[in-house]
């Protein structure tokens, strides 16, 4: 592959509310076994791009736990490999990132030391697969100087959360506004560009100099009148993690068959780490329908239309419906959950009722755990 | 120079006959166990729990897919720059070349692959068992004991114990006496075959027995360092321990994990059971599906009715089937409409809609009723079984059958029905 890969994973979004108080986006944990970064980085390895960055802040320790072995993604090489990038204080520098053109002004030297022609620049919280070298192609073809990928949304989606992109018959963007309060189309970009690396260079360090830090205000849609900037349109699957309602929804869309064998079955699949977890046990009494259920959980209730996630304990007599229990949850007996998401690590206590009546609610209890 | 106190060395060659068609094609250590884990799994993460970085892994019977199991060693944290899972198969020399023709004579052939590591102590496992266990406590009571030979012993029902090999110790647990499978047994504690010698002993009785045939550690190297008034030690082991080499031992073995608290508990956190997983997504479980009493591997798809059975990963259940009691490994395809009780249904194998297995009265097995009996429906790996058909108790079917191979669409009680060995 002729390029290498950087993955944004330093966000934070207000939007998502209690589950990003601990966590950066891109560890938000995925239909039952995933992190949202596990998709960007999987898509990397399934294009052979051997050499990927990952930029972190926020909150990283979830982040930086999950990415403790490089060998899930089969990026535990000599050559090139899995490097993580924080910020760190130096001689000239003792901010944090201000911005996602600052986070690659700041390791520049990573992208000055490779030699790769291209760099495939992603975010860390979107669901998808690409063949970026599919992407590759397609950009040196078009002799774009910047390639977006874009997708299509379904009518009425919720502009103010995108950049939203206008392209001409050619495909080459001619609009692109961040955060519109009203969509001019309903192409978004997906946050995953391709970009020649001594062009991104310059374009890093003008930036600098200008100081500014935001690679999509300050270089997309700075240049976009005077770069040949592409759109390559992707057609699967993609979700952005930018709200709890996008959270909960990309989350319960797995429980449809296409989706979770896009991700799941169909070759190449989304890789993630390794837990060692035995098998899921369901013990008598419990009543699963249409649900995920992850290694590790033991079930003794009734589980609905939902998705149980890693080392989850399910109670006695217990009711589970529309809801997300995230990983290493204890529910006592006979507790009734609908349209929740249960934080990871909670223990919620016997006898406890919540029903979200609208949209969708997060759980959040500590207490006692009683082990069997 | 390199130096390891304490390697070990796992005996993973033997075939396991009495396993019949599971392991056709391949050793017993690689079967799959309790639905994503393979018998071999277990004495390796031992290891690793016990602080044991060093394995040797002694393949000769089928080695290729514990060969790709084990890779090198990355499951089980066993990919080390030195020492780390080695597999070793007997080899080609100038002179004496030879298969492994018995447990001991394997190790003797792997004196240099020891020898490399300068240790002190070596612990000779076997990769036939279900068990944890921390060799470092059974090292400390080695050391402690001042011992030769430490074997690992437990304690079985005096009724049984002629079925066994038999130590007996004194007091202090130095042993005595050895009885192989006595008529009447002076103690009831027999040995589970894993031993640790004192490096200096285990090399000096090696080479004082290289010329022995079939050289055994039981039957030679034992009485041999007894004989030489070696100090042996019994150290009692009192947890779990299943030798599964029975296809019944085997069934029983895996139906005991779905128990409410099972007595082979998989769920502790501090000693886990690593294996080379090819999957990792959760399972699916259908609008239509009813679940009791099972454990599930990773990426299965439940869409039917599973009672009291242990299902692996890439598993799929079609609608409107219902299995009980049975053993569905990794990769097994079952259409709708079947009907399976007490099978064991070995890995990737299809079975077509509305097929019936383990019905009707039962009846002894026509060709091994040693190794097919207590009407547990056997299906060797790979296996098609067509649409329609109905199979009686203590069949084995293994092979790529269609509707004609069955008359009637029935195989009665106790068939054997083996295609194979065909040329591919």
């Amino acid at each position: 592959m002729r390029a290498i890969g950087m993955v944004l994973a330093g966000g934070n979004s207000r939007r998502i509310k209690e589950l990003t108080k601990n966590r950066a986006v891109a560890a938000l944990p995925i239909a039952g076994n995933y992190r949202s970064i596990d998709f960007a980085l999987s898509s990397m390895t399934n294009s052979h791009v051997q050499n990927v960055a990952v930029f972190t802040q926020y909150n990283a320790r979830s982040l930086t736990e999950h990415l403790s072995s490089s060998k899930w993604w089969d990026f535990g090489r000599k050559q090139g490999g899995l490097t993580i990038f924080t910020p760190s204080i130096t001689d000239d520098n003792n901010l944090w990132f201000r911005g996602t053109a600052d986070a690659m002004h700041q390791n520049l030297a990573f992208l000055k030391n490779s030699h790769e022609p291209y760099v495939i620049i992603a975010s860390g919280d979107g669901v998808y697969k690409l063949d970026y070298a599919k992407v590759l192609e397609y950009h040196i073809e078009k002799q774009a100087d910047i390639t977006v990928v874009v997708h299509d949304m379904p009518e009425g989606f919720p502009a103010d959360r995108y950049g939203c992109v206008k392209m001409d018959q050619k495909n080459r963007i001619i609009e692109f506004e961040q955060k519109p309060i009203v969509a001019p189309s309903n192409t978004v970009s997906c946050g995953i560009y391709i970009i020649r690396r001594r062009h991104l260079i310059e374009l890093i360090e003008k930036c600098a100099e200008e100081d500014r830090h935001d690679f999509v205000s300050d270089i997309i849609v700075r240049y976009r009148d005077i770069k040949a900037i592409y759109g390559y349109k992707l057609d699967t699957y993609w979700s952005n993690i930018a709200s709890l309602e996008d959270y909960y929804r990309t989350n319960m869309d797995f429980l449809k068959r296409d989706v979770r064998y896009f991700f799941m079955m169909d070759h190449p699949i989304v890789y993630t780490k390794v837990d060692d977890l035995p098998p899921a046990k369901i013990n008598s009494g419990s009543n699963i329908k249409n649900s995920l259920i992850a290694s590790g959980s033991i079930i003794n209730g009734a589980v609905e239309d939902s998705l149980v996630f890693k080392k989850t304990f399910v109670g006695n007599n217990c009711y589970i419906k529309n809801s997300i229990i995230l990983n290493d949850v204890y529910i006592a007996d006979n507790t009734h959950i609908e349209n929740c998401i249960v934080e990871s690590h909670s223990t919620i206590r016997s006898n406890y009722y919540h029903k979200c009546e609208q949209g969708v609610d997060v759980i959040s209890e500590t207490g006692d755990r009683f082990l069997m | 120079m390199i130096k390891k106190e304490m390697i070990a060395m796992l005996l993973a060659g033997g075939q396991g006959s009495r396993l019949g068609v599971l392991t056709t094609s391949m050793a017993k250590p690689a079967v799959p166990f309790g639905g994503r884990y393979r018998i071999i799994d277990f004495p390796l993460s031992n290891c690793i729990n016990s602080g044991i970085d060093t394995v040797g892994v002694l393949t000769q019977y089928q080695p290729l897919r514990l060969n790709t199991h084990i890779g090198i060693g990355i499951p089980w944290d066993l990919d080390r720059n030195i020492g780390g899972v080695t597999v070793l198969p007997p080899f080609e020399r100038n002179i004496n070349t030879d298969w492994y023709t018995g447990t001991a004579n394997a190790i003797y052939q792997n004196i240099e692959y020891m020898e490399s590591f300068n240790p002190d102590y070596v612990l000779i496992l076997s990769g036939d068992h279900i068990y944890k266990m921390d060799y470092e406590v059974m090292l400390d009571f080695h050391k402690k004991k001042k011992a030769s030979v430490t074997i690992a012993v437990m304690p079985v029902p005096m009724e049984e114990a002629s079925r066994f090999g038999i130590v007996v110790a004194d007091e202090d647990k130095r042993i005595t006496e050895f009885q192989e499978k006595p008529k009447d047994p002076r103690s009831n504690l027999a040995s589970m075959g894993i031993y640790i010698f004192s490096w200096k002993t285990l090399r000096e009785a090696l080479i004082a027995n290289a010329d022995q045939p079939n050289l055994d550690f039981g039957k030679h190297v034992i009485p041999y360092c007894h004989e030489k008034k070696r100090k042996i030690f019994a150290y009692e082991f009192n947890s779990y321990w299943k030798d599964v080499g029975t296809l019944h031992s085997y069934w029983e073995a895996n139906m005991e994990l779905v128990d409410i608290v099972p007595e082979f508990n998989l769920y502790e956190e501090y000693w886990k059971i690593y294996t080379k997983s090819q999957a990792i997504p959760p399972t699916y479980v259908g609008n239509e599906a009813y679940i009791e009493r099972t454990i599930v591997g990773e990426r299965t798809g439940i869409y039917g009715k599973v009672f009291g059975s242990v299902l692996g990963c890439d598993v799929i259940v079609g609608e409107g089937t219902e299995i009980r009691d049975s053993i569905i490994m990794n990769g097994v395809r079952i259409g709708k409409g079947c009907l399976v009780e007490k099978a064991i249904v070995a890995e990737d194998v299809e079975i077509g809609d509305n097929v019936r297995l383990g019905m009707g009265d039962e009846a002894e097995n026509d060709t091994r009723p040693d190794i097919y009996n207590h009407g547990l429906v056997t299906i060797g790996e790979k296996s098609i079984i067509p649409d329609g058909v109905s199979v009686g108790k203590n069949p084995v079917v293994s092979g790529r059958f269609t509707t004609a191979d069955f008359p009637d669409g029935i195989l009665p009680s106790g068939s054997t029905l083996i295609r194979g060995g065909e040329k591919r």
